[in-house]
């Protein structure tokens, strides 16, 4: 008889297990940057720039340094000694760590003074006087690309306009072909607001140069330690094995904590400079006005229709507002991330996409903001469009989605721009969406509601979209492929210690990378540490951010496992005297075959490990994976909003949200739907409320929570959360990313529902956010709102 | 900057400190005393990561001077619950899975704990709008919400057991 543990009881694959690291945050005693003290420790902050574009005449830090407590004041040119005033990007740029001859956007980090305490820092910081010569600033792609526009990186050789990259993706000829056989030509022209990831922590490290030593141990708040570890390496010029990186916990990443600041990079050589450790907390000002915004994307795209409401083409072009410095963190081959996965789900023929970046006097970023390198815009501008299409041909959207949806046999299926999509049930999962909301009730509902002057509106937003980067010949960063890694050791009792390449900023890795093991090994999960983010410890990973730790980490955590369990099986054919063919596997323990009651449980092969392994072998039960997955992860979601507006005052309200996401195997349901309705959250922000822009001048309007709004409990709506499970055929547990799905895919469907409330107006189109006063102009008029909102004065 | 000696009682422990008047509470809970699960999110008092209780109500530490807590009683998350056993609020945290990052968390519990201290039988609406104080950018609120009903629920449950035993 089966003496096998049951999986969910020992908190194994499925199990909602609670989570471990919230024993330490609900008491208080978590260990952010911000929590740590060392012993000397100085304080550092940074003198930002007021003007968007000017010409520094002179810093005079002399007040400055005659403060006090005042330990250092340091300058661009004191920093351009030790050839630091620049940095690399992740993009193949370069940055500015402190200005030395003009400063290029507002809020850019000018000077930074070091003090015995923060508060003295602060007064020194006020006391360096700085003369600005102020210069045209630019403030959009329109403007950057002017043939007048004043050139904004004359640092860079051979720079002569405000372009920063321009690429291309798809079959232009095939493309112009199928367009000319359209039934219909479908056209839409969007913006996708500038938007800001921030996390509530706002970013920090604290650097400590050791000069006895030689080693720089620095506490940082990264997504990603190693690739820092090895930034580091390159910009500060010391040798990678003297650098230890220490992520501690981390108050929410959302992509703003992958790239390198300059704040970390002044903490270090500050350090370097007093001898003492060196703490610098960014404020959130500081943390919204110069670190990695994502978006600011204008599309313009066509698809081609047959009549029947086939798509035989799409075709688009994207302009991308970088900022002063092409700073994005993504995957070195793609200029603009992972855009072309747009239309992934819908079986399209024929694509081509253009795409172009330039300068402006704005922060720079585009980052990976809660997206997988720009899938977000991607997926928004793919059902705006389709929405835009339905009704251009005056079909009802589910069906339009029906006709185009890729059918479940049809996988594995390489879309126009070179994805391969391996897996995904896409009617099953809209028609599941449909059925919950009662789409023909609600239908009915608003026709008769309209008859009252209400306005009633439901909006569908269908994608999949590729997570868990990447499979090495396509996916790296500065060089470095993007494979993740994990390393499992097992004690002579069968506890374990397991450490991986990622880093947890929330999403439970703590708890759910035990339950892998334990899935793996019939190892308890609770008899499982789980530790991540400090390189002196950790194997060499490349982090976490585009929902890869568990395509890639995630799996390597298995693959480790399978390495583990192949020893272990040695040690128990060795334990029960037979031979190692004569062993079967059951969760937790080998049994002779034939004789199940005959066997030994994973504890005792442990045990045997460091106690009785047979002659011949290697003491120890501990081993590495280090995992480069086949492909992408391909998670399927389908959201579906239905909203009422005030006619009266633009404001729209949510009636219901209902979501079906296919993230194929749920490691841990309680955490999944956790990360579903977080994104869903941050969906319904970028819809409504939450953007950043500037006025003519560079100033910027979203850089204190003031101006920047976030959702709070109140206007948040509920949820209904729905599932399939569609298994990833190349994951070792089946299993694919699922943390920024409704981020991604959850602003068209609150978009659409506005915009079909608003059908029989004429409006086609209003950019994000839809703010009530943009709304209830678009009524009022029957015209498009477009563009971000102008600033205006109070 | 003359200092000014002040005594506050700190989760229950009269504390004597001498501080810059500028010294904002937040800063003296964290640097002065050691106590560092008190956040500071945005420096606005938008976030809401900094919330205390101060003679019981909720206040935002990060935009209150330090003097001005002379005399008084101030909590924090280290002063909810005891070594051994949790506050309902921090069991509902966990057990609702009401938090991700953690960082949101202690002011989100304080703000939770004054809210039910003061309407121990909430409605869902009672605590969307009793925490729209508070930002949590991981969780959308659902879970936090789930949560401070639960503790609602167990608290009292926990006084109706304790007035039993009274009468009994």
């Amino acid at each position: 008889m089966s003496q096998a543990l049951d999986e969910v009881k020992i908190g194994g694959l499925g199990a909602s297990r609670q989570r471990v690291e919230d024993a330490r945050f609900i008491r208080g005693r978590g260990n952010y940057v911000d929590d740590i003290v060392l012993p000397g420790m100085l304080h550092m902050e940074i003198l930002r720039s007021p003007l968007a574009h000017a010409r520094i005449k002179s810093i005079d830090t002399s007040k400055a340094w005659a403060i006090p407590g005042v330990r250092l004041v340091l300058t661009g040119e004191m920093a351009a000694q030790r050839n630091l005033a620049w940095m690399p990007t992740l993009s193949y740029d370069t940055q500015a760590v402190l200005a030395t001859d003009k400063v290029r956007f507002q809020g850019q980090e000018v000077a930074c003074v070091v003090a015995d305490d923060p508060y003295i820092a602060r007064d020194g910081v006020e006391a360096i006087v700085v003369e600005y010569e102020p210069l045209p600033p630019i403030v959009n792609p329109v403007q950057a690309l002017a043939p007048d526009a004043p050139l904004i990186r004359d640092d860079k050789e051979g720079q002569t306009d405000n372009v920063c990259y321009r690429w291309e993706v798809g079959d232009a000829e095939a493309t112009e072909r199928a367009f000319a056989e359209a039934d219909v030509v479908s056209k839409l022209k969007l913006h996708y607001p500038r938007s800001h990831p921030s996390p509530i922590e706002c970013c920090g490290s604290v650097a400590d140069y050791n000069s006895a030593t030689g080693k720089l141990t620095v506490y940082m708040t990264t997504q990603a330690p190693h690739i820092i570890r090895a930034a580091v390496a390159l910009v500060a010029e010391l040798p990678e094995h003297m650098i230890r990186i220490i992520s501690p916990d981390i108050g929410g990443g959302f992509g703003n904590k992958v790239p390198v600041y300059p704040g970390y990079v002044c903490s270090i050589l500050c350090s370097i400079l007093t001898g003492r450790p060196v703490k610098w907390i960014e404020d959130k000002t500081g943390n919204l006005v110069s670190t990695g915004f994502g978006r600011d994307m204008y599309l313009t795209g066509e698809m081609a229709l047959r009549a029947d409401g086939k798509i035989l083409a799409v075709r688009f072009h994207a302009d991308t507002d970088q900022g002063a410095f092409f700073s994005d963190a993504q995957p070195s081959k793609f200029k603009v991330g992972l855009l072309h996965s747009a239309f992934a789900c819908y079986d399209v023929p024929h694509g081509h996409i253009t795409a172009q970046g330039t300068y402006t006097n704005k922060a720079p970023g585009g980052v990976a903001y809660r997206c997988s390198f720009r899938v977000t815009e991607a997926m928004f501008f793919q059902e705006r469009m389709v929405q835009a299409a339905a009704d251009d041909l005056g079909m009802d959207q589910a069906e339009f989605r029906r006709i185009n949806l890729r059918e479940d046999d049809s996988f594995p299926a390489r879309t126009p721009f070179g994805f391969l999509v391996d897996s995904g049930q896409y009617a099953k999962c809209l028609q599941m969406g449909l059925d919950a909301i009662g789409y023909e009730d609600f239908k009915r509902e608003q026709a008769e509601a309209r008859k009252r002057g209400r306005y009633l509106g439901i909006g569908i937003s269908t994608m999949t979209e590729p997570l868990g980067a990447g499979n090495s010949r396509e996916y790296d960063i500065l060089g470095i492929k993007m494979f993740d890694s994990a390393e499992l050791r097992v004690h002579p009792t069968g506890k374990a210690i397991l450490r991986t390449g990622a880093k947890t900023q929330g999403q439970g890795h703590e708890t759910t990378w035990a339950q892998i093991v334990s899935h793996e090994l019939g190892i308890p999960a609770d008899d499982i540490v789980v530790e991540e983010g400090d390189t002196d410890h950790a194997p060499f990973g490349m982090g976490t951010y585009a929902s890869r730790s568990t395509p890639v980490a995630g799996a390597a955590v298995s693959m480790v496992s399978r390495k583990i369990r192949a020893k272990a099986r040695k040690l128990a054919a060795h334990l029960l005297e037979v031979s190692e063919e004569d062993v079967e596997w059951e969760l937790g323990r080998f049994y002779v075959r034939g004789a199940q009651s005959r066997g030994v449980t994973i504890q005792e092969c442990a045990m045997a490990a460091y106690t009785n392994m047979p002659d011949g072998m290697e003491p120890g039960l501990e081993n590495n994976a280090y995992y480069d997955p086949p492909n992408l992860t391909w998670p399927f979601a389908c959201y579906i909003a239905t909203v009422e507006i005030d006619p009266e005052t633009g404001v729209w309200d949510v009636l219901r949200l209902v979501a079906v996401d296919d993230c194929g195997v749920r490691i841990n349901p309680m955490v999944v739907e956790g990360q579903i309705t977080g994104g869903l959250t941050e969906a319904y922000a970028m819809s409504n409320m939450q953007f950043q822009t500037y006025d003519a001048e560079g100033n910027i309007v979203g850089g204190n929570y003031m101006d920047y709004l976030l959702p709070t409990a109140w206007e948040t709506p509920g949820f209904e959360l729905h599932e399939v499970v569609t298994p990833c055929p190349h994951h070792p547990i089946g299993a694919k990313g699922v943390g920024e799905c409704a981020a991604v895919g959850g602003p068209a469907a609150f978009v659409n529902a506005v915009m079909n409330a608003i059908g029989h107006t004429g409006v086609r189109n209003i950019d994000m956010p839809l703010l009530p006063d943009r709304v209830w102009d678009a009524i009022r008029t029957g015209k498009d709102i477009s563009g971000a909102p102008p600033f205006r004065n109070a | 900057m003359e200092e000014r000696r002040i005594t506050v009682t700190v989760n229950g422990e009269p504390r004597t400190v001498e501080i810059e008047p500028r010294l904002l509470l937040a800063h003296l809970l964290r640097q002065g005393l050691g106590l560092t699960g008190t956040h500071i999110g945005c420096d606005t008092t938008n976030c809401g990561a900094c919330t205390v209780l101060y003679d019981g109500r909720p206040v935002k530490s990060c935009t209150m001077l330090a003097v001005q807590a002379d005399g008084h009683e101030v909590t924090t998350v280290e002063g909810l619950g005891t070594p051994s056993e949790l506050d309902p609020v921090q069991e509902g945290f966990t057990t609702e899975h009401g938090l991700q990052c953690g960082f949101c968390t202690p002011g989100m519990m304080m703000a939770a704990k004054a809210l039910i201290t003061e309407n121990p039988n909430p409605t869902e609406e009672d605590v969307r709008w009793g925490l729209s104080g508070n930002l949590c950018r991981c969780t959308g609120y659902q879970n936090i919400v789930k949560a401070v009903l639960w503790a609602a629920e167990k608290q009292r449950a926990a006084s109706a057991a304790a007035s039993t035993d009274v009468t009994v």
